[in-house]
């Protein structure tokens, strides 16, 4: 993934029921791959086919920090559905993403 | 930032030094903050520590044309920005000119879920994007110890904070991190236990509803610093720190006398006090200090010379009307500059704060003259060794200037005691007393000490009329110490006296003259008399010799005519029967 899927990802959102995931990562560490393993198959196992994850790499255009407030990495923002949720962390715990991301309380459709 | 390659142990000697700006904070760090290095500024809530995080950064880019980057971890960047507006500093014109980054980050612990591991990267690259595209020299963090509460992996936190501190030195950029105090330690998360380089302290303390904000240095590496305690303020200017030291009593002594205006009191000082010393006037309430001070001000104006008169009590225009009532006119010295006259309550500041704005009038007007009236006020506002210990920076700071002092002290009635104990400090101390007798309350005034000078020892009447002080011998007699009234009626007995014996004595002048006139006279009747005496006594000779002759001539043609013997009988003439 490269920065710019992060600007042309708004669209989805007049949808109101895809969700919008970004996973915010400093360069290809283990950390980062680990998390995006992770938060691909939770979702898979969650959301079907209706999720997008976005990649930013903060290693190639750290000013996208700025604007969802990353300090740690990786984070992982829930754009959409609101309201916005971040979980830090490589995302090791699967039950927690489930509960933090409330992926068990919106039906899939 | 290009450090140039020296060998090792004179590069350790010489530290660099990046000059924070800051008024008053470089003297005391002998030139800075170590360049290339972070500083830590620990402090209570309100210590101005955000403040001096900013006025480091924006000082660099308006002094020494050093872009920089102030990291907000608190408070917004348009809360800051619109905050920093009342220091006059323009956050907005300077990030448009591209000089400066304000980033504002952002961490709510309520928003944030942890799960599995992670580091702070994102700061790292935030910062070091920020310094990147201003070319910062000077970065301000303010504060880290929000992440201490935003994470919930302090061993990661302090970790992260190890290599952030690392990493600010590899980018050779000068920081200020910020740190909220701790209870026993100096930091509430021992950040002090990263930034080992320089450390400095800011607190503030209130005594009797008075602020009053102190910075000290508590430690700097590989340079020399300033130990003390120094008092700040933060006014429409930004910081001021005041490098008050003790100067050791290494300053210049000038054997030069100025004169106070008053003329007799000048003579009861061999010609005035000394150039740059320091005149201590005590009396109670009433007894002229003011106008005494006003004159010495006038005089020192008279001679071209500044005086800077802080009143604590009075408003400039009081004093100058109260002065033009006794006939001194000190208007006309306001407008020529030469006098100033700082009114200020007591109350309105913490005693570190008058000292501060003292100092800063000082520095500002460079007099040759500074009036204190009255030091005892400041004690109002402070405990008693307080205002002592701030009084002996101010006659330091104020000597070794080579300026000359004068406190008017307020003093219990009668005492030669100073209320705030400061009389060892003061080279010429004059006491103004009030003495009470039949009636009257009037005015004394005597020199106490006089270091220097072979003073008078004479206690003065001290008059205030309309046309300035007077000092009047006093009368001292068998009655003791007479002023006012008392020492006028005494005055004219005196007089009285003076003249009665004057009289008397021409008097008897008169009579000396008239018996030797008398005398005389006799001498001349006399001498007239025997003259006279002299006369007659002559004749009545001369008659008698005449008629003795004639008889002798009887007997001879006697002898003649009875036909007897010669002139040869004539001895024998005595045998005749």
């Amino acid at each position: 993934m490269t920065p710019q899927d992060a600007r042309t990802e708004r669209e989805p959102d007049a949808s109101g029921d895809g969700w919008i995931l970004k996973l915010y990562v400093a360069g290809q560490t283990q950390r980062s791959i680990a998390a995006l393993e992770n938060l691909k198959a939770i979702c898979d196992g969650h959301l079907g086919g209706k999720y997008k994850i976005e990649v930013i790499d903060l290693a190639q255009n750290p000013r996208l920090a700025r604007t969802d407030q990353i300090v740690a990495v990786p984070t992982l923002v829930r754009k959409l559905p609101e309201p916005m949720r971040k979980i830090i962390g490589d995302l090791s715990n699967q039950e927690r993403v489930i509960v933090g991301l409330k992926l068990d309380q919106k039906p899939i459709n | 930032m290009a450090t140039t390659i020296r060998s090792p142990d004179t590069a350790a000697l010489r530290l660099e030094k990046c000059p924070s700006g800051i008024d008053g904070l470089d003297q005391i760090t002998n030139g800075g903050l170590p360049r290339g290095r972070p500083t830590l500024v620990a402090g209570g809530p309100g210590c101005g520590k955000t403040i001096l995080g900013i006025e480091f950064v924006v000082r660099g880019i308006l002094r020494y044309g050093e872009p920089g980057v102030i990291i907000a971890l608190e408070e917004r960047a348009e809360d800051l920005i619109r905050n920093v507006r009342s220091l006059g500093y323009d956050l907005d014109e300077l990030i448009e000119s591209g000089k400066l980054v304000v980033d504002y980050v952002q961490v709510d612990p309520f928003e944030i879920e942890e799960n599995g591991e992670y580091d702070l990267e994102g700061l790292f690259l935030r910062l070091g994007d920020a310094i990147d595209t201003v070319g910062a020299k000077r970065v301000s963090l303010d504060t880290l110890e929000v992440l201490f509460s935003s994470f919930k992996n302090l061993g990661v936190v302090r970790a992260e904070l190890r290599r952030l501190f690392q990493w600010l030195k590899d980018r050779e950029v000068t920081s200020i991190v910020t740190a909220e105090r701790g209870e026993g330690a100096l930091t509430r998360n021992g950040l002090e236990e990263y930034v080992s380089d320089c450390v400095i302290l800011l607190e503030h303390r209130v005594r009797q509803q008075i602020l009053t904000r102190m910075l000290r240095v508590v430690k700097y590496r590989g340079s020399g610093h300033a130990t003390n305690e120094f008092p700040f303020y933060i006014d429409t200017k930004g910081i001021h720190v005041l490098p008050i030291t003790s100067a050791g009593l290494a300053h210049k002594v000038s054997s030069e006398r100025i004169g106070t205006g008053i003329p007799r009191l000048d003579a009861m000082l061999q010609g005035g006090p000394h150039r740059g010393s320091s005149i201590l006037i005590t009396g109670s309430a009433g007894t002229g200090k003011t106008t005494l001070l006003a004159h010495m001000a006038h005089a020192s104006c008279a001679r071209g010379e500044r005086a800077l008169y802080f009143s604590f009590e009075e408003s400039p225009q009081q004093i100058v009307r109260n002065m033009d009532s006794v006939g001194l006119s000190i208007g006309p010295c306001i407008e020529k500059d030469l006098l100033r006259i700082v009114s200020a309550r007591p109350t309105m500041h913490g005693l570190e704060t008058h000292l501060a704005i003292t100092h800063q009038k000082v520095e500002e007007f460079a007099p040759d003259l500074v009036l204190f009236d009255p030091i005892s006020n400041l004690t109002d506002v402070s405990i008693d060794s307080d205002a002592k210990s701030m009084l002996v920076r101010l006659i330091d700071f104020l000597k070794d200037r080579g300026t000359t002092v004068v406190l008017a002290d307020l003093a219990s009635r009668g005492t030669e005691k100073t209320d705030i104990g400061i009389s060892s400090l003061i080279d010429t101390w004059i006491l103004l007393r009030d003495i009470e007798s039949s009636g009257e309350r009037n005015r004394g005034l005597y020199v106490l000490k006089a270091r220097g000078t072979a003073h008078s020892n004479q206690i003065r009447e001290f008059l205030i009329t309309s046309r300035g002080v007077q000092l009047r011998d006093v009368y001292t007699g068998p009655e003791g110490v007479l002023t006012g009234s008392a020492r006028a009626s005494r005055e004219s007995e005196e007089r009285v006296e003076e003249t009665t014996r004057q009289q008397s004595i021409e008097r008897m002048r008169r009579d000396l003259a008239a018996k030797r006139l008398a005398v005389d006279a006799q001498i001349e009747a006399l001498k007239a008399q025997f003259t006279a005496e002299q006369n007659d006594l002559t004749l009545r000779i001369d008659q008698e010799t005449s008629r003795l002759r004639e008889i002798a001539s009887d007997r001879k043609s006697m002898l003649t005519r009875r036909g007897g013997e010669g002139p040869s009988n004539e001895p024998g003439g005595n045998g005749l029967p």
